[in-house]
C-alpha cells in the first residue's frame, strides 16, 4: 500500500516538473541538425550563363557563405550591405542562390544594391534549396574549406551575425 | 465604465465565493439536517453576478468598446454582430470568464438539485467547488483580466481571425465547457464523498445525471469541432490528432469509463474507489488539457496566443489540485469488500475501462512526448496521425466486438448461451465485408478486420432494435443508439478512408486536368467584394466521365483586412453518398493555382453516426430525469 | 494488331501506375509536417514551403524512390520534426511501447481483480 502512495505522488511530480521545464523552451523549429555535416552534392544553373555549377566548383581553399536571396524579399535588402562588407573585408567566398525569382528583377536588385557574390546560381522552383535544408529566405550557410557546415543562419544577417562570421574565419 | 463594472462584479463574485466557503464550513458543525437558505441564496447571488459579469463583457464586444484590451485585441467594428458576440469567448480571457461561469452555474445547480443527499456531502462539494472557482477567479483577475484597460483608448480593434468567424466555432467552446468544465462538479463531489463517507448507491445516483450531461455535451462539442475543421481547415480532414483536439478527447475517454462504471456502483455497490479516481481524473485531465493548449508548450493549428506566464499559473493550480485530491484520497482510503462473478456485466464494464485506459494512455503519451524529448534530450520530434492510427486502430477491433457482447451480459451471473447466435452474426459480417471488397475494391487486412467488427456491432445493435419493435421486450434504447452510432461511425470512417479519391495538382485559369474518371475544368476566376473581405472565386466544372454528371464548385481565396489575413474557403458539395471537396490556393509569383480535389464517400453519414452517439447520452439523461 | 494491343495495355498499365504514384505522393505529403505552419501537414498547408516540398516529393516518387528513402532524405535535411511518424529510435522507444505496456499490465490488473472478487 505504501508503494502505491509513493508512486502516486512521485509519478505526477515527475510529469509536472517536465511540464515546468518545457514551458521555457522555445517552440520554434531550429535546424541545428545540419551543423557538422558536409553539404551534399547539388547541381544548379548559373544566373547569367546557361552552364551548370555543382559542388566541385566550390573551391576548397577558403570559407564559403552560401546565401539564399530574392529580389522580392524585403529582409534580403536589409542584409545585403553586410554581404557587401563581408566580401570587402574578409577572405571568404560568397555563393548566391537566387530563389524562385525573375532573372531581370534579380539583376536589377544587384545593380541597385551591389553584387557581393563570386558566383550566382538560380533555383527557379525552390527544389534545389531543399538539398541545403532551406525552408525560407533569407537564409545563409557558412561552410569551411572542407565543405563542412559550420553555421546556418535563418533570417537576415545582421551586425551580430556579420561579426560572428568574421570570428569563424579568423580561427 | 464597462471596465469598472466588470472588475467590480469580479470582486463581488470573489467575495461571495469566500463567504460561501466560510458559511459552509460553519454549517458543517451545526446539527440540523438541512442547508441554510443563507448559503443557497449566496449561491444564487454568485450565479447572478457571475452571469451579469459575462454579459457585460458581451456588451463590450457588441458596442465595440475598444478601451477594453480584450475587445481591442479580438474584435473590430465591422465584424458582423453574431461574431462580435461569439468573439467574447473566442479568446483566452473571455473563455476563462465563460469557464468560471460554468463552474459557478454547476455549483449552484448541484446544490439545489441534491436536496435528498447527506448535508455534509453537499457542503463539502460546495466548498471544494468554490475553491476551484476562487482559483480561476484569481487567475482571471490578476493575469488574464478581460476588463483590463488600454489607455489611450484605441479607435479601432485588431479584429478576430476570420477562420474563427464561423457558426460552428461560435458554439463549440460553450458545448465543450459544459462537458469538461462541468466535470468539475463531480471532482468536488468525489472529494466530498471521500471526506463524508457518503459512498453508496445514493452517491452514485447524485452524480450520475452530471456525468451524463457532461459526457453528452463533450461528445457533441468534439463533433461540432470536427465539423468545423472539415469545412474550414486543411483538406477535407476532420481529425488531425492535434494537441487541442487531443486535449478534449482525453477527458472524454475518462468520462466514458466513468459513465459505465457509475452503473456498477449504483446497481452492485462495487468499484467505489475506482469511480472516485475516475471523477478526480476527468477534471484533472481537463485542466491539464487547458495547460497544454494555453501555455505555448505545444505547437498546434488552433492554439490561443501563447503566454508562458499563464502556463505557470495553470501548472501551479493543477499541481495543487492533484496533490490535494491525492492526499484526501489516501487519508480516507479503506479496503473495500465487494464481490462479483467473473462472468458478468460487471466484468465487461471493467473491460471497457481497460480499453479506455489504453486509449487515454496512447493519446496522452503521443501528445506530451515531444515535451519530454525536448526537455530531457534536446531533440525535437513530431507525433502525428501515423502514430495514433497505428497504435489505436488494431485495438479498436476487439473493442467493437466486446461493445456488442458486453451489454448482453447479465448482471451478477452471466451465461454464454448464445454462441450459435454470435457465430451467425460474425459470419454475416464477414460476408458483408467480402461483398464490399468484391463489388468495389479490396483494402488492407486491418481495414478488413475493422469493417467486419464494426458491422458486427451494427448488426447486434440493430437486432436488439428489431426485437424491441417485434416482441416489445425491454430495450435500453440509449445504449443501443450510442453503441449503434459508434459502430456506424467506425464503419463509415473505414469506408471513407479506403474509397476516397484525393488529388493535388497545379492549374492555370482555363486549364483542365483529367484523372481516373473525373475531368476538372478551371473555367474562370472572378473577384467579389464583401463587407469585411474581398474574395477571388474560382469557377470549376467537375465532370464525371462515367455518367456525365457535372458539378460546379467555387472555392474562394478571401483577403481580409483587420487583421490582414488570407483564408482559403473550400467548396463542398454534400450528397447522400459522397462529398465533393475542392480548395484553391494561389502560388506566389506564378499564374498557377494549387488545386486540391477530394471525393469523400459517406461524409454526411459520419456526422450522423457521431451525433447518434451523443443523442444516446442525452436520451439517457432525459429518461433518468423523468 | 498485336502491337496495338501491346500499346493499349502498356498505356493502361502506365495510367494505373500514374494513379498509384499520385496516391503514394499524397500519402507521403500527409505524413510530412509543414515547418513554417502551426502543426499542419504539407498536404493541408498552402504555404510556399509546402508547395516546394510537394514538387520535391513528386520528383522522387517518379524516380522510384521508396517512402522510407524519401522520409530519410527529408529528415537528413530538416531533422526528425518534419515527419509525423516518430522513428523507432532509442529516444522514441518509450513512446511506442508504453501504450502497449498499459494494455498488457491493465489486462493483468483486470485479471487479478476479477479473480480476487469472484464469488463463483
Amino acid at each position: 500500500m505504501k508503494i502505491r502512495i509513493i508512486l502516486s505522488f512521485v509519478f505526477p511530480c515527475f510529469i509536472l516538473l517536465i511540464f515546468f521545464f518545457g514551458l521555457n523552451n522555445n517552440n520554434k523549429y531550429e535546424s541545428i541538425n545540419l551543423v557538422g555535416k558536409k553539404i551534399s552534392n547539388f547541381e544548379l544553373k548559373r544566373l547569367n550563363k546557361d552552364t551548370n555549377y555543382n559542388i566541385k566548383n566550390l573551391s576548397s581553399s577558403n570559407f564559403t557563405l552560401i546565401n539564399f536571396w530574392s529580389s522580392w524579399c524585403a529582409p534580403c535588402r536589409e542584409e545585403h550591405k553586410y554581404l557587401m562588407l563581408l566580401k570587402k573585408n574578409a577572405n571568404i567566398k560568397i555563393l548566391g542562390i537566387n530563389f524562385k525569382d525573375n532573372k531581370n528583377n534579380a539583376f536589377k536588385f544587384l545593380e541597385n544594391l551591389g553584387n557581393p557574390y563570386d558566383d550566382i546560381l538560380r533555383d527557379i522552383d525552390g527544389k534545389g534549396s531543399v538539398i541545403f535544408g532551406i525552408y525560407g529566405i533569407p537564409e545563409s550557410i557558412l561552410v569551411d574549406s572542407d565543405l563542412m557546415i559550420i553555421k546556418k543562419y535563418i533570417g537576415p544577417i545582421s551586425k551580430k551575425e556579420y561579426k560572428e562570421i568574421l570570428q569563424h574565419i579568423k580561427k | 465604465m464597462l471596465s469598472n463594472i466588470g472588475n467590480i462584479l469580479i470582486i463581488i463574485v470573489i467575495a461571495i465565493s469566500i463567504s460561501i466557503i466560510y458559511f459552509s464550513l460553519i454549517s458543517l458543525k451545526d446539527k440540523n439536517n438541512f442547508i441554510s437558505t443563507k448559503i443557497i441564496t449566496l449561491s444564487l447571488y454568485q450565479t447572478t453576478f457571475s452571469i451579469t459579469c459575462f454579459f457585460s463583457l458581451i456588451i463590450g464586444f457588441v458596442i465595440s468598446d475598444f478601451s477594453l484590451t480584450t475587445v481591442y485585441q479580438n474584435s473590430h467594428s465591422l465584424k458582423p454582430l453574431f461574431y462580435k458576440i461569439s468573439g467574447t469567448w473566442g479568446n483566452h480571457e473571455g473563455s476563462l470568464l465563460l469557464w468560471i461561469n460554468v463552474l459557478v452555474i454547476f455549483s449552484y445547480l448541484f446544490l439545489i438539485y441534491n436536496k435528498k443527499s447527506k448535508k455534509n456531502y453537499r457542503l463539502y462539494t460546495l466548498i471544494v467547488q468554490n475553491i476551484l472557482i476562487l482559483g480561476f477567479l484569481f487567475f482571471l483577475f490578476i493575469n488574464s483580466n478581460p476588463f483590463s484597460l488600454i489607455i489611450p483608448n484605441p479607435k479601432e480593434g485588431l479584429g478576430l481571425n476570420p477562420i474563427l468567424q464561423d457558426p460552428a466555432l461560435a458554439i463549440h467552446p460553450p458545448l465543450l465547457y459544459i462537458g469538461f468544465v462541468g466535470s468539475s462538479i463531480y471532482f468536488s463531489a468525489a472529494v466530498a464523498s471521500l471526506i463524508t463517507k457518503y459512498n453508496d448507491k445514493f452517491f452514485a445516483l447524485s452524480i450520475k445525471p452530471w456525468i451524463l450531461i457532461s459526457w453528452s455535451f463533450q461528445t457533441l462539442g468534439i463533433i461540432i469541432g470536427s465539423i468545423w475543421a472539415y469545412y474550414e481547415l486543411g483538406w477535407g480532414g476532420f481529425w488531425f490528432w492535434d494537441p487541442v483536439e487531443n486535449s478534449s478527447l482525453m477527458p472524454w475517454f475518462v468520462m466514458t469509463a466513468l459513465m459505465h462504471s457509475i452503473i456498477v456502483l449504483q446497481k452492485r455497490n462495487a468499484l467505489y474507489y475506482w469511480v472516485i479516481i475516475l471523477c478526480l481524473m476527468t477534471f484533472i485531465l481537463s485542466v491539464t488539457g487547458t495547460f497544454l493548449v494555453r501555455s505555448g508548450i505545444l505547437n498546434s493549428v488552433h492554439t490561443f496566443a501563447n503566454d508562458p506566464s499563464r502556463g505557470l499559473y495553470i501548472l501551479i493550480f493543477l499541481s495543487l489540485m492533484i496533490f490535494g485530491a491525492l492526499t484526501v484520497f489516501f487519508i480516507n482510503y479503506k479496503n473495500d469488500n465487494y464481490v462479483f462473478a467473473a462472468n458478468s456485466k460487471e466484468t465487461f464494464i471493467l473491460v471497457n475501462n481497460w480499453f479506455m485506459a489504453f486509449y487515454l494512455a496512447t493519446v496522452l503519451i503521443g501528445t506530451t512526448y515531444p515535451i519530454f524529448t525536448e526537455v530531457l534530450s534536446n531533440i525535437q520530434i513530431s507525433v502525428g496521425p501515423p502514430f495514433y492510427n497505428l497504435v489505436i486502430l488494431p485495438i479498436v477491433i476487439p473493442f467493437l466486438i466486446l461493445m456488442a457482447l458486453g451489454p448482453k451480459a447479465k448482471w451478477i451471473k452471466n451465461k454464454f448461451k448464445n454462441l450459435y447466435f454470435f457465430s451467425i452474426v460474425l459470419i454475416v459480417s464477414v460476408i458483408i465485408n467480402i461483398l464490399i471488397t468484391y463489388f468495389f475494391r479490396s483494402y488492407s487486412i486491418l481495414s478488413n478486420l475493422i469493417i467486419i467488427s464494426s458491422v458486427f456491432l451494427i448488426l447486434y445493435s440493430m437486432i436488439d432494435l428489431l426485437k424491441f419493435f417485434k416482441k416489445n421486450t425491454f430495450l435500453d434504447l440509449p445504449r443501443v443508439i450510442s453503441h449503434l452510432g459508434f459502430g456506424f461511425l467506425v464503419f463509415f470512417i473505414g469506408i471513407n478512408h479506403n474509397f476516397s479519391i484525393e488529388k493535388d495538382f497545379n492549374l492555370k485559369e482555363g486549364e483542365k486536368k483529367k484523372f481516373e474518371n473525373y475531368i476538372i475544368h478551371f473555367k474562370s476566376l472572378e473577384t467579389q467584394k464583401e463587407k469585411n473581405y474581398q474574395s477571388i472565386i474560382g469557377n470549376f466544372n467537375i465532370t464525371n466521365v462515367d455518367n456525365f454528371n457535372e458539378e460546379i464548385l467555387k472555392p474562394e481565396i478571401r483577403i481580409y483586412k483587420n487583421p490582414d489575413t488570407l483564408t482559403y474557403e473550400a467548396s463542398i458539395k454534400t450528397k447522400l453518398d459522397y462529398d465533393l471537396y475542392l480548395t484553391m490556393s494561389n502560388i506566389s509569383r506564378s499564374e498557377l493555382y494549387n488545386i486540391k480535389f477530394q471525393k469523400k464517400p459517406f461524409m454526411i453519414w459520419i456526422w450522423f453516426s457521431a451525433l447518434l452517439i451523443s443523442i444516446g447520452g442525452f436520451l439517457r439523461f432525459y429518461k433518468y430525469e423523468n | 494488331m498485336k502491337y496495338l494491343l501491346l500499346l493499349f495495355i502498356s498505356l493502361f498499365v502506365f495510367k494505373l501506375n500514374a494513379n498509384e504514384l499520385e496516391q503514394k505522393k499524397i500519402d507521403i505529403i500527409k505524413n510530412l509536417r509543414c515547418l513554417v505552419c502551426q502543426g499542419q501537414s504539407i498536404a493541408d498547408s498552402n504555404s510556399d514551403f509546402a508547395q516546394t516540398i510537394k514538387l520535391v516529393v513528386s520528383d522522387k516518387v517518379l524516380e522510384g524512390k521508396s517512402e522510407k528513402e524519401i522520409y530519410d532524405f527529408l529528415i537528413s535535411k530538416y531533422g526528425e520534426w518534419i515527419v509525423f511518424k516518430p522513428e523507432l529510435s532509442k529516444t522514441n522507444f518509450a513512446l511506442w511501447i508504453i501504450p502497449y505496456l498499459v494494455l498488457f499490465f491493465g489486462g493483468i490488473i483486470i485479471f487479478i481483480i476479477v479473480k480476487k472478487r469472484d464469488i463463483s
